[in-house]
């Protein structure tokens, strides 16, 4: 089935190819595809409004839109219409996204109607969602694209970052809903494994296009594919985007299976080292045309940068990482890690 | 590039159950003095008694067949048995060659004569092996061994060095990688693997010391050694395709990213205590590398399980582990202060001194990196 879901998501995406020219505007014709597919409600169940599926096959799907640089709100609307589920709250149409704030405020109109105010700063994909939910607190709103203003910004791979304003803005159901205990930390969690799919896939498209060019490129008579330095550098680059898809499936496994809060930060913090080093050697087998806004590894590269910082730093996570292996200390450290 | 195909693992209940029986266990041996916890245990951590214990319990062969002293319990019954053994620092090396890559080159190729004579021994813990494939003018590449074998009367007679041969002057056999016939374009034909019976009196084992002076390796000298039909592995000729086979067991285990996870342990005994100041990040960036490579690790177990051969993936395990191995003990220098010190009583600066020590092996045994790295370049360049 994940083969099908997969393939089927490629074909899109070879299909409606999102112009590198302008990465920051929403691809429309592929997020039209991707609905005929029906993978916009993947990862949340049926009856609650979704198409099934589980975060394995949301990860195999994010990591052919990350190979694919794809422009569009996919994980977010996911990651927002998976929140609605848990909460449950009705699941709008339509593309999504989701920003945590800690001071959304709310307040009652005299005639009842419920208000909310709040700015929120760098939401992905802000401008194009048609809906945002809200979790600030222990309050859950959601608020459609007419109710709020944007100001556009992006990330550092061009990639919409809006700071959405909400000035007594009136939610959808004319009510906000309480959070249920923990969603929000969930909420995180899973974000960070829908992000580290996308870095896995972007990882791979980094590797196959230093592969593609080490062997078109000719230097000294012969392509640099021959030098043993460069293959070494290409057998690095391919091993740290191994480490990369590795970090997202253990990572999602570990989620399934129950209290992932160790597994999630180290995956954090393993994969965003390798994204790094996967840049970092794509640029020096590319050469200095890698390095340009005409060549698409820029896509890929800016990704890996901008994306392992984001939802929490690398700093936060391994932070976290060494705080709990001292709080297991020596005589738990390895159970720690090996905990399933 | 069908490496990256890895799944991750979900390690049944029952590996979970065994595993708590090897803690129970360690925490028993580990608490009577009988073995102490330190680091790079595989190779110079020789416990005959110890690997009789195991043997015992029925955690060594564990990839055998129950007719020749196994358990079958598979190979990620046996990833977590190793990896748990390593972690915990215990003496494994007397049967870890025998264990890890002898006795399945024995259930592969071997002649029921010889799975019966070695493996039940091997599984009690009670016979040990040795490898017998780098020569004096032969490290990376292998096939340009030159250890000849002739025909004679009811055998074959050796001549010729081995080199780097761990544990041979305990060991009761190693298998030889030996030429038996002439060298041809084809460098990887005419290569045999033969199952040569330790001590000999026509084989000199001379020690090879490590520049702490300890002895784990030696030069292995043939004189004329015969060698019966009885003890050829396999068939004469395929020696290049076995031999490459075994090399897949060889690289992607557990030993090729914990060999210093001891001394982390120490670290965090030392940081955790009061009044320390750790560097949290330092410490989280080491602990989450070393979860996504035991993660993969354990990947490859789950491919072997299923009966693949992930000699790929098993390089980048072994390339990325042994580097990982090595940064271990960097790292904790930076995070403790603390000087390595041979002479010292206390575990950390003796630790940090055996591990720092013991450390420009990592990269090497079982293949140079470079040669790791030659083979996974193969593999991408390919697709």
């Amino acid at each position: 089935m994940i083969d099908a879901l997969t393939g089927a998501v490629a074909d899109a995406c070879a299909r409606h190819t999102t112009d590198p020219d302008t990465p920051a505007e929403l691809n429309a014709p592929l997020w039209e595809a991707l609905d005929q597919i029906g993978v916009l409600g993947l990862g949340v169940d049926e009856e609650k409004g979704g198409s099934g599926g589980g975060l394995e096959e949301l990860v195999a799907v994010l990591g052919v839109l990350g190979e694919n640089a794809a422009a569009v709100p996919f994980a977010e609307t996911g990651l927002a219409a998976w929140i609605l589920a848990e909460a449950g709250v009705q699941v709008p149409e339509g593309r999504l996204t989701v920003a945590v704030s800690d001071g959304l405020e709310v307040a009652t109109g005299t005639d009842g109607t419920v208000e909310v105010s709040a700015t929120l700063p760098r939401v992905p994909w802000g401008e194009a969602a048609e809906h945002v939910v809200v979790l600030s607190g222990t309050t859950l709103a959601v608020v459609a694209r007419d109710q709020y203003q944007v100001t556009s910004a992006q990330n550092m791979a061009g990639e919409p970052r809006d700071t959405l304003v909400l000035a007594g803005a009136r939610p959808v159901g004319g009510q906000t809903w309480p959070v249920p205990a923990g969603l929000t930390q969930a909420h995180e969690q899973r974000l960070s494994v829908l992000r580290m799919a996308q870095m896995a896939g972007a990882a791979r498209r980094a590797l196959d296009l230093s592969v593609h060019y080490a062997s078109e490129r000719q230097q000294f008579g012969r392509s640099i594919d021959r030098f043993q330095s460069v293959q070494h550098q290409l057998a690095s680059l391919a091993s740290e985007v191994l480490v990369c898809r590795t970090a997202a499936k253990s990572a999602s496994l570990a989620l399934t299976r129950g209290d992932a809060t160790f597994a999630l930060a180290a995956a954090r913090v393993a994969a965003a080292q390798a994204a790094g080093v996967v840049a970092k050697l794509a640029h020096q087998v590319h050469g200095a045309i890698g390095f340009t806004e005409e060549h698409t590894l820029r896509l890929s590269t800016t990704r890996l940068w901008a994306w392992r910082d984001e939802n929490g730093s690398v700093h936060q996570h391994a932070s976290l990482v060494g705080q709990q292996a001292l709080d297991a200390g020596p005589d738990s450290l390895w159970d720690l890690l090996v905990r399933a | 590039m069908d490496f990256m195909n890895l799944q991750a693992v979900a390690l049944p209940e029952s590996a979970e159950q065994l595993r708590r029986e090897v803690r129970a266990f360690l925490a028993e041996e580990l608490a009577s003095g009988r073995i102490q916890m330190r680091p790079d245990q595989w190779l110079a951590g020789w416990d005959e008694e110890f690997s009789k214990r195991l043997g015992a319990r029925g955690w060594i062969g564990m990839a055998f067949p129950r007719e020749y002293g196994g358990t079958e319990a598979g190979a990620l019954a046996r990833f977590v048995v190793t990896e748990e053994l390593l972690a915990a620092g215990a003496p494994v090396a007397a049967h870890w060659i025998a264990d890890r890559q002898s006795g399945q080159a024995l259930m592969k190729f071997g002649t029921e004569e010889q799975r019966q004579t070695f493996l039940p021994a091997i599984a009690r813990g009670e016979c040990y092996f040795a490898i017998g494939m780098s020569e004096p003018d032969t490290g990376s590449d292998l096939a340009s061994v030159r250890t000849r074998a002739t025909r004679v009367e009811g055998g074959w007679e050796l001549e010729g060095t081995k080199i780097w041969t761990s544990g041979a002057h305990h060991a009761h056999a190693m298998i030889a990688l030996v030429r038996t016939e002439p060298v041809t374009e084809r460098r990887h034909a005419g290569l045999s693997q033969m199952i040569v019976e330790l001590p000999d009196p026509s084989i000199e084992i001379r020690p090879i010391r490590l520049l702490t002076g300890e002895h784990h390796f030696n030069e292995v000298v043939f004189n004329r050694t015969f060698v019966p039909d009885s003890r050829v592995l396999g068939q004469p000729g395929s020696g290049w395709m076995q031999v490459t086979s075994e090399l897949g067991l060889e690289r992607s285990g557990p030993e090729r990213i914990l060999s210093t996870f001891p001394l982390l342990v120490e670290a965090v005994r030392h940081l955790s205590r009061a009044g320390a100041t750790p560097d949290r990040v330092r410490l989280g960036e080491l602990v989450s590398r070393l979860w996504v490579l035991r993660q993969m690790s354990l990947a490859v177990a789950g491919r072997i399980e299923e009966g693949e051969d992930p000699a790929v993936a098993a390089a980048i395990v072994k390339d990325l582990g042994t580097q990982f191995e090595g940064l271990l003990v960097e790292t904790t220098r930076l995070l403790v202060d603390i000087a390595p010190d041979p002479a010292s009583e206390a575990l950390l600066p003796h630790m940090l001194s055996e591990s720092l020590i013991h450390s420009p092996a990592f990269t090497l045994r079982g293949g140079t990196n470079e040669i790791l790295r030659g083979i996974i370049s193969k593999a991408v360049t390919a697709a």
